[in-house]
């Protein structure tokens, strides 16, 4: 194959990833995320009262979610508040994230979802979902599963797992493509697929199975996070 | 023939009748298979399998999975006992914090004498802290009721709040724990579903122990033989 990996890794290999659940205490819900540089954090709040009140939903609560990369994620000091990027993430991580959530239990109310990036390096709104989810289980909200997240890249001709800055910003050949995708764990359930570049078709069947396999890692560690939050006590 | 009561009337029996299994589930997770089990709360079927829908521990009594949640917002049941802070007085009852998503509603009638309508906040002002039992949820909002043992206007001591969650454990089989801390430290105390608790002793040094050994229960809850260790706690904390 033409490209390779400017830190190493194989095609389909993931940067290291870790989760942790429980990091806020006044959240109802919390969870961090990382892949590799990138670290994301998500609290969740609610269902609390929903202001203002034509926004309220009599059929369940909705579900409010705002991305934002921190001012110190960026080496260049990113200008605080939101962008069109952050509201453009924070919507379809919104969309991403409600088909797994069953909140018709909670009417006129609102689940609100925080997440904020520490430390970008490229694929920052899938490490966001995947601590959101978390986060959602955490505050004990009814939910369909648990929601993995990966991007996919391809580099030139080369398709790769977990895309960070350096390939994101890969030009020779063909360029760099970057997929976000986003599923319900252990279906074929995809709730996010986006894509920023050019890809053939044919290749679309392979970023997913290459997808598949990634989440099913994901929703490992995210589980172990969610089964060990009392593992620092004595059994 | 046996009549039965609402079991879960004050969250008390939570941790009641022994369990056959424990295990920590996340959602979407497969619990057990086939027609042995019925999904009980935060369950649900699918085809063959019994899912989780919440995040907690997987509990089988009988032939029953449920799912107690240990984190997360206060969701009020019927009969909830709940403390909360009166946020505002309308012309027939008084409106209550509780934590919730909609505020609580108690009627001027459930007050237990005669007030007068003009000098409601002689009873009840803004501020007061109530304890109250949940009497209806309807998605307009939750009514209380404040006739009833141990219910009314909550003078003197102080309130703290810990993760609702944690409240039938704090509680016990029966009360026992609870009761295992008025005993040792003498407080009257009252605990509300929603995660606030009203502490009142004779001396602010009993008081703090008491909030300090609910706060060690809250931090515990999954710690089996957990009554054995605020025995010791109480033996070590003299």
């Amino acid at each position: 194959m033409t490209f390779k990996r400017p830190d190493g890794r194989k095609s389909d290999e993931m940067r290291p990833i870790t989760a942790k659940v429980g990091i806020i205490p006044n959240a109802d819900g919390s969870a961090m995320f990382t892949f590799g540089k990138t670290v994301a954090i998500a609290a969740v709040y609610g269902p609390r009262m929903l202001h203002p009140q034509h926004m309220q939903d009599p059929k369940g609560a909705i579900l409010r979610v705002n991305y934002d990369l921190l001012s110190f994620s960026v080496s260049d000091r990113k200008k605080p508040g939101p962008s069109r990027r952050s509201q453009e993430i924070s919507k379809v991580t919104e969309w991403s994230l409600s088909p797994a959530l069953d909140l018709k239990d909670f009417p006129n109310t609102v689940v609100d979802v925080q997440i904020y990036i520490l430390q970008a390096d490229a694929s920052t709104r899938v490490a966001g979902i995947n601590a959101a989810s978390m986060a959602l289980a955490q505050a004990g909200i009814p939910m369909k599963n648990l929601i993995c997240s990966v991007s996919i890249g391809k580099m030139d001709k080369e398709l790769v797992v977990d895309v960070d800055k350096d390939e994101e910003d890969f030009e020779d050949g063909e360029g760099a493509t970057d997929i976000p995708i986003a599923k319900l764990a252990n279906t074929d359930e995809y709730t996010l697929l986006q894509l920023d570049g050019k890809i053939q078709p044919h290749l679309i069947p392979q970023a997913l199975a290459l997808a598949d396999k990634a989440c099913a890692k994901i929703y490992e560690v995210q589980k172990k996070a969610l089964k060990n939050v009392m593992g620092d006590e004595d059994k | 023939m046996k009549e039965f009561n609402d079991k879960n009337a004050e969250g008390y029996e939570e941790f009641g009748s022994e369990p056959q299994s424990r295990t920590i589930v996340v959602p979407g997770e497969v619990i057990s298979s086939g027609e042995d089990f019925l999904p009980g709360e935060g369950a649900r079927r699918e085809g063959e399998d019994i899912v989780a829908s919440r995040y907690g521990l997987a509990e089988k009594v009988g032939r029953v999975v449920k799912i107690i949640p240990f984190s997360g917002a206060f969701i009020p049941r019927r009969n909830n006992v709940v403390i909360g802070r009166v946020s505002d007085i309308v012309h027939s009852g008084w409106i209550i914090d509780i934590d919730y998503a909609s505020n609580g509603f108690l009627p001027l009638m459930e007050s237990p004498r005669f007030v007068n309508k003009g000098e409601m906040d002689q009873f009840l002002a803004i501020g007061d802290v109530v304890a109250a039992k949940v009497w209806n949820v309807t998605p307009k909002g939750i009514d209380l009721a404040m006739k009833g043992k141990g219910l009314g206007k909550l003078e003197g001591g102080f309130i703290f709040r810990v993760n609702p969650s944690r409240v039938p454990r704090i509680i016990g089989r029966e009360g026992s724990m609870i009761n295992l801390i008025k005993e040792n430290t003498g407080c009257n105390i009252t605990i509300g579903q929603n995660g606030w608790i009203w502490v009142k002793g004779s001396d602010l040094d009993s008081e703090l122990k008491a909030r300090k050994s609910i706060e060690f229960i809250a931090e515990k809850v999954l710690v089996s033989g957990l009554t054995e260790k605020v025995e010791n706690w109480f033996k070590e904390n003299k």
